[in-house]
């Protein structure tokens, strides 16, 4: 599956990758509307989007989530709801909302943000796919 | 996806439908949260109207519950019994009814002059059914009238139609035709998502506790599953009512269906409540994976899980039936929400469990539940702790359109009586009904769905069968009302009340009757002291109801309020109340209709409905003192048996609590004073509480009381001045 991959030691918070984005997905420069997050603190700068886990996907009543051919993990903005159980229960809380969007949206592994990257420390790379924990359970 | 040895054809099925009557209207958008009108069907004249609601509507009753009080006060008079035809089956959904993001908000709320207690009950139910009706375009549906042959109420959001249907073909019980209407009202299965149905099984037919169905689709199981609006026999009311099922059909679900003020604000709410159920669901009461059965080994553990008809409060063989038998049973891994964005996901489910008994024997089929009460009631309380006898049980019951909770104390009832010889073989059929026998308690129930044998008697209730006992078989009247769990006609549900007065008055002064619904005061009470005196019991008799009628008026759930708790909530002033929680629900409902209310007039919506109810109960000749009453055995030991079970207990309390000197005294007398004690302070408990709460000492609002709220409607101040005049 492709996954944004962020080499911490090449960073240097700048944000030029989460103005692309919005740019990108909302057609405006705003943070907030973002599919990456870049934080910055004192000594630390810190990344978050999504590493396509899957694990909205199970928690999403409408199945408006699904992995395409890539194994990148899309949200269909048709059959969402917003209800935004997927936001809650996101382990690396990497699906977003922001105001004046209905639903929520993450990282799709684009690669936009990748290209404009001043420092090179975005890529987008080949991981596998994690297993699928669904089962069901037969009685008697 | 179910498998059925006799499918049916749902084709056939369809084109025996006849259009009866039907009505067309336009179809316009949610204003913050309300449709502003409401649909009137009359099944017995086919007559089908649209009714405005006023600003004065939602000034005093606010929505969902208030609503279907409202209407239901306006059809019927002070003679109206269930079986009238004026009596009515009012659904709402409620303000927040139908918003996506906050967990527990697509409940319905349903009212209707009960068969089981003669006197308005309110049950609170999930599924889409609530939620669709209003983004239809309706805040409320009452339904008068008695049909001529079997109907079908159908209601399309997307055409903008109601039509009555005679159906003649489909199968009366839930799992039948939740499906079957699915299929024939969707456009393909892709569309099953969009139709929700509310039913009740042959089982209503005969009993008077039926329970009404409400469904959703479970697109993953490929499932119409169901949730039950159980308590107080609206089901029966919709089968007397000759309708099999009233059918909602919407497509068209957003995120803002609601059309609300402040959608974002609404979101940032959700989404930290989504969060903090991550974090910490699986370290409270793991309602995720197991979902109210987590109570089963709590109440064991505090001796309040009734056993055996409610003598005891835990039993040895309890591991067999806890937690981590469901979590095993249960399908895990897949959201289980009764409503969209439901994190919570308590509606658990069996899968692929093949029925090994009844009408539908070898059949595979996916089974909602069971919940905590049911649990309790079939494995505990009957005597029968197993838990493929629960589950098997679970599924007739829904299906039939039963109570589990009025059938499974009804049954603890039977079998109490079983074994003190008040009745017998001859008498059941031959049955053996001792605690624990569980093919001839299944056998009853089968018995009941067919309208035959002893299994039918049961099916009228515990009030009636305490009647018939003593007119037929000369049992002592005292002995069955002191055993016999119902107040008001009401069926106990279960939790054993003995050591918390407060939770006493929490199912005797419930208005409908013994439901928790209203107050579960055993931790405050009992186990953390809190609320040590009569005025601070009061107190919580007060705030609780109110606080929890609020979620009828919402159409909300009330487990996402308290079933998780904020990580710092024990750091607050109040954890009991869970302020944090509390506050969400008051900012969504501002956000949600752009009103600006706050902690004190959340509380006082609720009470505008509650005394408005209390008031509807006096009207048709209850809602007194009287009525308020409960059967001893949920005060204290009614036997011997029960006394010496937890003699220190009862022998310290005498002592140290009632401070009388036990020491001498014989059993008898020990067990004779023990229940003066405690019946005496019943009373005063009443008397508190109809203190605080604004009433008269036998249980009315004053009038200055209902002035205080605005609900000095013309019709509350007949009923209150031929009261107190």
């Amino acid at each position: 599956m492709k996954v944004l991959v962020w080499d911490k030691t090449k960073c240097i918070g700048c944000g030029q990758c989460e103005l692309t984005c919005s740019k990108t997905w909302f057609k405006e420069e705003n943070r907030e509307k973002s599919r990456i997050r870049i934080t910055k603190e004192i000594n630390e700068i810190s990344f978050n989007a999504c590493n396509q886990c899957g694990e909205c996907m199970k928690v999403c009543p409408v199945e408006a989530l699904t992995r395409d051919s890539r194994g990148i993990v899309r949200l269909n903005s048709k059959t969402c709801v917003g209800c935004l159980s997927c936001v809650g229960f996101c382990p690396t809380a990497s699906m977003f909302v922001a105001p004046n969007e209905p639903i929520p949206f993450k990282c799709v592994a684009c690669g936009a943000c990748v290209k404009t990257c001043p420092t090179g420390a975005l890529s987008i790379q080949d991981l596998p796919e994690p297993l699928d924990k669904v089962f069901y359970r037969r009685h008697f | 996806m179910n498998i059925y040895q006799n499918p049916y054809n749902a084709e056939k099925i369809k084109k025996a439908h006849k259009l009866l009557a039907e009505f067309k209207y336009d179809l316009t958008p949610l204003d913050k949260g309300y449709a502003n009108k409401t649909l009137y069907v009359n099944v017995g004249d086919l007559k089908i109207k649209s009714k405005p609601v006023t600003q004065q509507m939602k000034d005093i009753f606010t929505a969902g519950r208030g609503f279907d009080m409202k209407l239901l006060w306006d059809a019927v008079n002070e003679n109206t019994k269930w079986k009238s035809p004026e009596n009515e089956i009012v659904i709402a959904a409620g303000a927040m009814g139908g918003i996506t993001q906050y967990p527990g908000a697509g409940k319905s709320i349903v009212c209707g002059i009960s068969p089981l207690t003669g006197a308005p009950v309110d049950s609170n139910v999930g599924g889409y059914f609530g939620p669709y009706l209003k983004f239809s375009g309706w805040d409320a549906i009452e339904i008068q009238g008695i049909a001529d042959k079997d109907v079908i109420v159908y209601i399309d959001g997307d055409e903008g139609k109601i039509q009555i249907l005679e159906a003649p073909e489909e199968d009366v019980n839930s799992h039948l035709i939740s499906e079957q209407v699915c299929e024939m009202f969707a456009k393909d299965e892709l569309d099953m998502k969009s139709i929700s149905s509310v039913s009740a099984g042959v089982g209503s037919e005969h009993a008077f506790f039926g329970c009404l169905n409400f469904s959703f689709y479970d697109r993953r199981r490929k499932v119409a599953r169901l949730k039950q609006a159980g308590r107080g026999g609206l089901g029966t009311l919709l089968r007397h009512k000759k309708i099999k099922a009233i059918v909602c059909k919407f497509s068209h679900l957003k995120a803002d269906s609601n059309h609300v003020a402040d959608l974002d604000r609404i979101k940032e709410i959700a989404a930290d409540y989504h969060r903090e159920l991550y974090k910490e669901d699986d370290k409270q009461c793991d309602m995720r994976h197991v979902g109210t059965v987590h109570l089963v080994e709590l109440m064991d553990d505090y001796d309040l899980l009734p056993t055996h008809n409610y003598k005891f409060g835990k039993h040895v063989k309890t591991p067999k039936i806890t937690s981590h038998v469901w979590r095993e049973m249960f399908t895990q891994g897949i959201p289980d929400g009764c409503w969209y964005g439901c994190t919570m996901q308590c509606a658990k489910c069996v899968d692929g469990y093949t029925l090994l008994t009844g009408p539908y024997k070898g059949d595979v089929v996916s089974i909602d539940g069971p919940e905590y009460e049911t649990a309790a009631a079939f494995g505990a309380n009957m005597g029968i702790f197993d838990p493929h006898f629960i589950v098997e049980a679970n599924f007739y019951c829904d299906t039939y359109g039963l109570d589990t909770i009025s059938w499974g104390t009804g049954m603890s009832f039977i079998m109490e009586c079983y074994e003190n010889g008040i009745i017998n073989k001859e008498i059941t059929g031959g049955y053996d009904l001792s605690f624990g026998n569980g093919e001839e308690a299944m056998e009853m129930l089968h018995q009941l769905a067919r309208g035959e044998g002893f299994g039918n008697t049961v099916g009228l209730g515990i009030r009636r069968l305490k009647k018939l006992f003593t007119e037929k078989y000369n049992a002592d009247p005292k002995f069955l009302q002191d055993i016999g769990m119902e107040c008001k006609g009401m069926e106990y549900s279960e939790y054993v009340t003995k050591e918390s007065l407060a939770m006493q008055g929490g199912y005797g002064l419930a208005l409908k009757g013994a439901q928790h619904d209203e107050a579960w005061l055993i931790f405050m009470d009992m186990v953390n002291n809190q609320i040590p005196t009569f005025a601070d019991k009061a107190e919580a008799l007060h705030y609780y109801p109110m606080f929890r009628t609020w979620f009828g008026l919402q159409g909300l759930c009330k487990l996402p309020w308290n079933d998780m708790e904020p990580a710092d909530n024990g750091e607050t002033d109040e954890p009991a109340k869970v302020p944090k929680h509390v506050q969400n629900y008051v900012d969504i409902f501002n956000a949600v209709t752009g009103n600006n209310i706050d902690k004190k007039e959340l509380i006082l919506q609720s009470e505008r409905v509650y005394n408005f109810q209390r008031v509807f109960n006096l009207r048709l000749g209850f809602g007194t003192r009287e009525h308020d009453m409960i059967p001893y055995r949920s005060a204290g030991p009614v036997t011997l048996e029960e006394y010496e079970s937890r003699v220190e207990r009862y022998d310290k309390q005498l002592k140290e609590k009632w401070d009388w000197d036990p020491t001498g005294k014989s059993i008898e007398e020990r067990h004779q004073k023990t229940r003066e004690f405690r019946e005496d302070a019943y009373q005063k408990l009443c008397d508190a509480v109809y203190e605080r709460r604004g009433w008269d000492n036998n249980g009315v609002p004053t009038i200055e009381k209902v002035k205080e709220l605005g609900i000095d409607l013309p019709g509350i101040l007949e009923v209150l001045n031929k009261y107190y005049n």
